[in-house]
């Protein structure tokens, strides 16, 4: 990487480009998708063009268009956190999916279990069922992690269809609907459901401040500072006195958390009851989003935003052109390929980064 | 007849800095010449230049009065040049043979022809005067001999230049002595060797020329009987440097670091430290000499709380802190220069001020109720990149953009800014240039001379006999002998670290 000194030292404005790389590299990722999904969406026979006016119009064009969008991006911010977090003390969330259905199902427990309770309290119980499902479902893998070794890319992975499964059964025996065909459970009560501000969710401003305050927390927190201690240099981190196990555990909590906060926003606001058939892919869209954000809290609401948005508006390709809406996976699929692995930051700086890499290695020893 | 190597007006820049700017360099057969100068002065780049590891910028290279473009080390080696590297690239489970012969085989029947080998390393081994078994396995080989097995595998490459990059940094000073005789050998060979160090004393011992960088730049060149030590730094480094530390005769009170028979098992598992004392009391430096892999570094981690002890007490100001945490070792009041600063001892993607205070972060001044306090790190961090003069644009530069005698200077204003009453200084000063190094002994001395008990890790034997009060020598786990400073001089400590006792 080339960083202060070196990068004063080239064109001004490239110069500017290299500091920048985190946020120029992943506009260009997304540029770049677009443009291969143009190529495969005119291999169809559509005017690539038209097919993005269409997903945009349909997301953004209308107040329900709009509204549907801020529904599909408020869960999708909190997986991008979740992921986020974790990232920052360089553990690999892949289970924010399973995180996030434990949250929502047991949001939607809390939903229509207690009774009697005043409005804003049953939503307040039903947010903190989720929340602590989703943390407490992650954290198995942060205690496998730190005090087993287990690597929680593999840990996360299985407790993904643990938690499938788990639900599964739940919702086809013991809090099955009854008489209803669909495995999914009763409704929540009204007292348990997030309102509207207008065509604003409430969920999507409650995602909003958590997206803040979890940057704060990062960025201006000892908490924080433990926490990018443990991801950006382990052995320093040892040395300085953090309990790194102790960060770990913590931090998939956090990360487990936030992504069952995601699942019991869309039970208590959306859907009013927890069935499997939703909330499919968000915590993989969470991936994405954190990448994109280069794992950087306040920048997931945008990256989130995008990700809805064409969440938001495929379905209406299908109605529009007849093409199938899933071209939007390619597109997020080709983000995530671009920015994950650092191939689109080595083409762009390829020149300068090559020859910074062989001074850090070669010289001067 | 043509010099062996000539190099003329070579020029090579990185982004932003100008490594090699107009340097030219001969070498003639049978000549020792010596590249001397701080990291970063060039030298690297310059041999990595001859070696074809880099194309030159501009300049020109000749070998035998040839023009060559070397745009391989492989053409570099068909053209007689061999480079021996500061890191040994060896297979630990060949043996000895099966390493020279690994990919210039000579072949019987289109099979490797091991006995072939052999009898080649044998003969090579005999011719130089670098005795080593050709049968045996490199694991099971110590340092020095290993270093053999990489100057035999060039050797029989048919090198007639030698490049050999840092070659005693890891070697005993007796494995030294004897790596300056085989040098003479070469040349007494008709062989011209690159030598490249930044140590005087070899210079001095070895050199037929000296050929001293600076930044990049040729400053001169000079011959060992027309120079001294001083000379040689002076050029180096480009003003006159005090190579003898200066300090009073150390007045020591009592105890802080009692180390009690304490067993501490290595990276592999086996024992490192074998019940291993020692103390160490407030206002003198007590300095561990040592051959690397002999347990300094256990004995660093045991006491700062980075490694789990077996058996045995360590105790800091008469309480036990056998088993504590780093953060509870630290609260004692112990300060911890790590030897490898890059990986334990800095953050590279944090700032300077944050990196001031890695280890304080939840002192009451820079914390108020678990928030971060920024503005009195930031105060904390002006002060300390004035005091310790270390050379950033500003306190939110990257650490790791820093150089290494920068960064070495962050680490040390951090662990000796808030008074600690004991300081464990493991190679303070390895990779640092020489005008650092004085500064940081300076430092250290005074830590010394404002009450801290001082314990003093170092590869380097002359920094160990020079700064510390008294000395003492581990081996294999154990300190074989503790001697007054006065009463230390590097022979009869170097037979120590060896294993040999003093008699």
């Amino acid at each position: 990487m080339i960083q202060g000194e070196e990068a004063k030292k080239l064109h001004p404005t490239l110069s500017y480009l290299v500091q920048k790389q985190s946020l120029v590299v992943p506009l260009i990722a997304v540029l770049v998708a677009f443009l291969i999904g143009s190529v495969l969406i005119a291999l169809q026979g559509v005017n690539p063009v038209g097919a993005y006016q269409t997903i945009f119009n349909a997301a953004l064009g209308s107040e329900r268009g709009l509204l549907r969008t801020l529904e599909k991006t408020t869960p999708l911010i909190l997986a991008g956190l979740a992921v986020a977090v974790a990232l920052r003390v360089g553990l690999f969330n892949i289970g924010a999916q399973g995180q996030l259905i434990m949250g929502a199902f047991f949001a939607t427990w809390a939903g229509f279990t207690f009774t009697n309770l005043p409005a804003l309290l049953h939503v307040f119980v039903g947010l903190l069922a989720g929340v602590i499902a989703g943390g407490l479902w992650a954290a198995i893998a942060g205690v496998l992690k730190a005090y087993r070794g287990v690597h929680e890319v593999i840990s996360t992975i299985m407790l993904n269809s643990i938690a499938i499964a788990l639900l599964d059964y739940l919702v086809n025996h013991p809090f099955k609907e009854p008489g209803q065909a669909l495995p999914r459970t009763v409704p929540i009560f009204e007292t348990a459901q997030l309102p509207k501000l207008g065509f604003v969710p409430v969920g999507f401003l409650l995602a909003l401040l958590v997206a803040m305050f979890i940057s704060w927390v990062i960025n201006r927190t000892t908490a924080g500072f433990q926490f990018n201690t443990v991801g950006a240099n382990k052995f320093a981190a040892a040395y300085a006195g953090i309990k790194i196990k102790y960060i770990v555990v913590a931090s998939m909590l956090l990360s487990g958390g936030l992504a069952g906060l995601g699942g019991a926003v869309e039970s208590l606001g959306i859907t009013y009851r927890f069935e499997p058939a939703f909330n499919k892919g968000l915590g993989f869209d969470g991936i994405t989003i954190a990448l994109l954000a280069r794992a950087n809290p306040l920048a997931t609401i945008p990256a989130a935003f995008l990700v809805g948005v064409l969440r938001s508006g495929a379905p209406s390709l299908q109605f529009d052109y007849g093409i199938e809406p899933e071209i939007v996976d390619l597109l997020l699929a080709i983000t995530l390929l671009l920015v994950a692995a650092p191939i689109l930051g080595k083409l762009i700086f390829r020149k300068y980064a090559k020859k910074s890499e062989t001074i850090s290695s070669g010289w001067g020893s | 007849m043509a010099p062996l190597l000539e190099v003329k007006n070579v020029s090579k820049s990185f982004p932003g800095v100008l490594a090699n700017d107009n340097i030219s360099l001969t070498v003639n057969a049978g000549e020792v010449v010596a590249l001397l100068g701080e990291n970063g002065a060039g030298k690297s780049t310059l041999v990595k230049m001859i070696y074809g590891l880099y194309p030159p910028d501009s300049g020109e290279i000749f070998i035998n009065g040839n023009k060559v473009e070397l745009t391989s080390p492989k053409a570099a080696i068909d053209l007689g040049v061999g480079m021996v590297h500061q890191h040994f690239q060896l297979v630990p489970v060949f043996s000895v043979a099966q390493n020279v012969a690994l990919g210039a085989e000579k072949k019987r029947y289109g099979l490797y022809d091991s006995q072939q080998a052999e009898e080649d390393v044998a003969a090579l081994s005999q011719k130089y005067g670098l005795a080593v078994d050709p049968a045996v396995k490199i694991e099971d080989l110590p340092v020095g001999t290993q270093q053999r097995v990489e100057i035999l595998k060039v050797l029989y490459r048919d090198a007639k230049l030698l490049i050999l990059d840092e070659p005693t940094a890891v070697l005993t000073p007796q494995e030294t002595d004897e790596l300056l005789e085989v040098m003479r050998g070469f040349a007494k060979q008709g062989v011209g060797v690159i030598f490249i160090t930044h140590k005087l004393r070899e210079v001095l011992a070895v050199a037929d020329r000296v050929v001293v960088l600076r930044n990049g730049k040729q400053v001169g060149e000079t011959k060992p009987s027309e120079t001294d030590q001083a000379g040689l730094a002076k050029m180096m480094v480009g003003r006159s440097v005090v190579l003898d530390v200066k300090k009073e005769l150390a007045k020591p009170k009592e105890e802080v670091l009692r180390i009690e028979k304490i067993v501490v098992k290595d990276d592999r598992n086996l024992i490192g430290l074998n019940e291993l004392s020692l103390s160490v009391k407030a206002g003198e430096i007590v300095g561990i000499a040592g051959v690397e892999g002999n347990g300094q570094r256990e004995l660093v981690q045991a006491i700062t709380g980075l490694r789990k002890i077996e058996a045995g007490k360590v105790y800091i100001n008469n309480v036990d802190a056998t088993d504590s945490s780093p953060y509870q070792v630290h609260k004692m009041g112990v300060a911890h220069v790590p030897e490898d600063r890059e990986r334990d001892g800095l953050v590279a993607s944090y700032s300077i001020a944050d990196n001031l205070v890695l280890n304080r972060f939840t002192e009451a001044e820079f914390s108020k109720r678990g928030v971060r306090q920024v503005e009195p790190i930031k105060k904390l961090a002006r002060f300390l990149v004035e005091k310790f003069a270390v050379k950033t644009p500003s306190i939110e530069t990257n650490a790791g953009a820093l150089s290494g005698g920068n960064k070495q200077k962050l680490v040390i204003a951090r662990e000796l800014a808030w008074g600690p009453k004991l300081l464990v200084a493991a190679q303070p000063t390895r990779g640092v240039d020489v005008g650092s190094i004085e500064f940081i002994h300076n430092q250290i001395v005074q830590a010394r001379d404002n009450g801290a008990a001082v314990l003093l890790v170092s590869a380097e034997l002359d920094e160990v006999l020079g700064l510390a009060d008294r000395v003492a020598v581990i081996y294999a786990g154990k300190i074989v002998a503790e001697l007054d400073a006065a009463a230390a001089d590097r022979n009869k400590v170097g037979r120590l670290m060896a294993g040999g006792d003093t008699n």
